[in-house]
């Protein structure tokens, strides 16, 4: 037995060294140079032999402690066995402490600006993969265009700000019903659509909204982008070093020495708590009956029809919904770069965030911060290596996808928990 | 309380239903036996409004339906069990009944129309937080027409419930069925290919073959029927 499962793990292993080897043979292996103003193949194989190798030994050995165990022996790795134990007994208590700990982050002693700037990134995604989780997780609908409705928020909420002056707290929830009018739009003609389809037309819609923005050059300034979007203010005092005659500012209001940190610090604060209000909608929303809808609808849509659930209302609610939220990030996004411009809104953003969602297990809130974290905080530890950075970020990819196939937190715990259980016990 | 007359159904350009009539008066029990691919899901899909006929009129309590979205339909008092039982694997027992209920008055009698299910079915208020995928066939079997019972329908439709489920449980539901016909006072439509119990049970039944309405009869006649008795009786299962 034993030697039968080595065997085929090593002819798997071989067999995956071929597949390399033709695929990395003309991508690496064959690199084209001008010589004398001619073009010569300049052959690489070294390198080709050393990838060929990797993708051989690393197949073997996930073939060795992972995929035939399961096979074999019907366990889990125990490395993703421990993880989810762990997260499952001590959920609260890890969510408990990450809040406290974002709260405090900003007064920390080694925080300074990099971090700071790093972590009101992460936020944003957090953010918007919360908003996302709302349409993949829990309403089952595969969208790839999710970065339209960030854009559409940032766009609004510029516009309103740069021509009616009007104040951070206005235009967020005008960028809000904006996107999620948008999501109605894109919810109405993909109402039949499922699974692939429905991919293929949100990933255009999210392609449409882009190349509209970069050509209505009169609304948007196409790929100028709009600048001078102004800052947010702290309540009415706005963060300024010299204020004008007269003005009262942040730090003259409070008595403080003026220091830039303080609009940096002022950011976080808001993002984080514009993330918690996202995620704590999705656990409240989860109990009401239109959330549990959007669940009913994800499992079984012909059951949810012949109970008398209404799908039409149902999908576009969590359209809408899930828009909006982008929305609101997208407001933040316009507010804090204060310089937008439709580069900021390519596929590979919607790629990150749904790579977010379904990382951190489809539908897991928990799964979407501990994915953020780790994807983006990898792609920024790898900033210095600049060309690395997609390696590593595919690399972490396919870990994930080897030791939790179904995402960093897969198993969902029942939105509704046994109360009984500690009593009995 | 139901008139079927001429409906036809299409699937693109398969003719699923071929003119069909069904009666089902206030308070019977019905059943409409045939064997595979005759077209009786269909029949109960094109009476919920999920497939439209194309001609024919559906009148459910002198009102046509045959035109009305599938969630307007249940508003009017007709539940479906889908056959395949069809429960929401991933959701708890109790997010499921929840589920039944929001269309009758978005579920504002919960907990006394849970009730009415537990007594139906006491196994499942054992199993509230459980997700539904976790209960045995003949369970979920039980959920599904609690969750249709939580809708409060005047009319139940059931697509084969004692598909793949052990034949004590297929008693007990049969038990459940006929309770809920009696003491519930909901008129039952019952698609079953387990011809002998559904005729036993059945006060009136048809018999559908290749999208038509061959015979109906009481449900004792068509037991003593030879065709029916060659068909789908005796020789049913040898052929």
């Amino acid at each position: 037995m034993r030697k039968n499962f080595l065997y085929s793990s090593i002819k798997d292993s071989l067999f995956t060294g071929l597949i390399a080897l033709a695929l990395f043979g003309p991508i690496v292996g064959l690199r084209t140079v001008a010589k004398n103003e001619v073009l010569v193949v300049s052959p690489k194989w070294f390198i080709v032999l050393v990838i060929v190798i990797v993708c051989a030994l690393g197949r073997f050995l996930t073939n060795l402690y992972i995929y035939n165990r399961d096979q074999k022996f019907g366990i889990q790795s125990t490395i993703g066995k421990s993880i989810t134990n762990f997260l499952d007994t001590k959920g609260t208590q890890i969510a408990l402490s990450a809040i406290i700990f974002s709260v405090i982050f900003p007064f920390l002693p080694f925080t300074d600006r990099y971090l700071m700037d790093i972590a009101i990134m992460m936020l944003t995604y957090i953010m918007l993969g919360w908003g996302l989780n709302i349409v993949i997780g829990l309403a089952g609908l595969l969208d790839l265009g999710y970065v339209a409705f960030y854009a559409v928020g940032a766009y609004s909420y510029a516009l309103f700000a740069i021509h009616f002056g009007w104040s951070f707290w206005i235009c967020l929830p005008i960028a809000g019903i904006f996107a999620a009018m948008f999501g109605v739009l894109l919810g109405f003609p993909v109402l039949r659509l499922r699974g692939d389809y429905l991919a293929i037309v949100t990933l255009a819609f999210g392609e449409m909204i882009r190349i509209l923005l970069l050509n209505w050059y009169q609304l948007t300034k196409g790929p100028d982008g709009l600048t001078g979007i102004p800052r947010p203010s702290f309540f009415g005092l706005p963060f300024k070093s010299f204020p004008d005659e007269g003005e009262q500012t942040f730090h003259t209001f409070f008595g403080l020495e003026y220091s830039p940190m303080q609009r940096i610090i002022f950011l976080y604060y808001l993002i984080l708590v514009l993330a918690l209000i996202t995620n704590l909608f999705t656990i409240k929303i989860r109990r009401l009956p239109i959330g549990r809808a959007w669940e009913a609808l994800r499992e079984d849509e012909i059951a949810c029809k012949s109970l008398g659930v209404n799908p039409r209302n149902t999908k576009l609610t969590a359209f809408a919904i899930g828009a909006m939220f982008g929305g609101f990030a997208g407001s933040f996004f316009a507010t804090r770069q204060a310089f937008i411009s439709p580069e900021s809104f390519t596929f590979i953003e919607s790629a990150i965030i749904v790579a977010i969602v379904v990382l951190g297990g489809m539908g897991s809130q928990t799964g979407v911060v501990l994915a953020t974290v780790f994807l983006i905080g990898l792609i920024e530890v790898f900033r210095d290596f600049e060309s690395y950075r997609m390696i590593a970020f595919g690399g972490a990819m396919v870990l994930i996808m080897i030791f939790r196939p179904r995402g960093i937190l897969a198993t969902r715990k029942p939105t509704i928990t046994l109360q009984k259980k500690e009593a009995t016990k | 309380m139901l008139l079927i007359s001429k409906v036809e159904t299409f699937y693109g350009n398969i003719q699923a239903l071929r003119g069909v009539d069904v009666k089902v008066n206030s308070g019977e029990i019905v059943t409409l036996i045939g064997s595979n691919g005759a077209g009786k899901s269909t029949l109960l899909m094109t009476i919920s409004g999920v497939n439209k006929a194309s001609t024919g009129e559906i009148l459910f309590d002198d009102q046509r339906i045959e035109n009305l979205l599938p969630h307007e339909i249940v508003n009017l008092g007709i539940s479906q069990v889908p056959e395949g039982r069809r429960i929401f694997s991933r959701l708890s027992v109790e997010d499921n009944l929840r589920l039944g209920a929001s269309a009758y008055e978005k579920g504002k009698n919960f907990d006394t129309d849970a009730k009415d299910v537990y007594d139906l079915f006491p196994v499942l208020k054992d199993r509230l937080n459980q997700r539904g995928g976790t209960l045995s066939g003949g369970e979920q079997q039980m959920l599904a027409i609690g969750r249709a019972m939580m809708a409060r329908p005047k009319m139940l439709l059931l697509d084969e419930p004692s598909l793949g489920i052990a034949p004590k449980l297929v008693n007990q539901i049969f038990v459940a069925i006929k309770n809920i016909n009696k003491e519930k006072k909901v008129t039952i439509f019952l698609v079953e290919q387990n011809a002998k119990k559904a005729l036993e049970l059945a006060d009136r039944g048809y018999v559908l073959v290749n999208g038509n309405v061959t015979l109906e009869g009481t449900g004792q006649d068509l037991l003593k029927n030879k065709d029916i008795q060659a068909a789908y009786l005796e020789g049913g299962g040898k052929k």
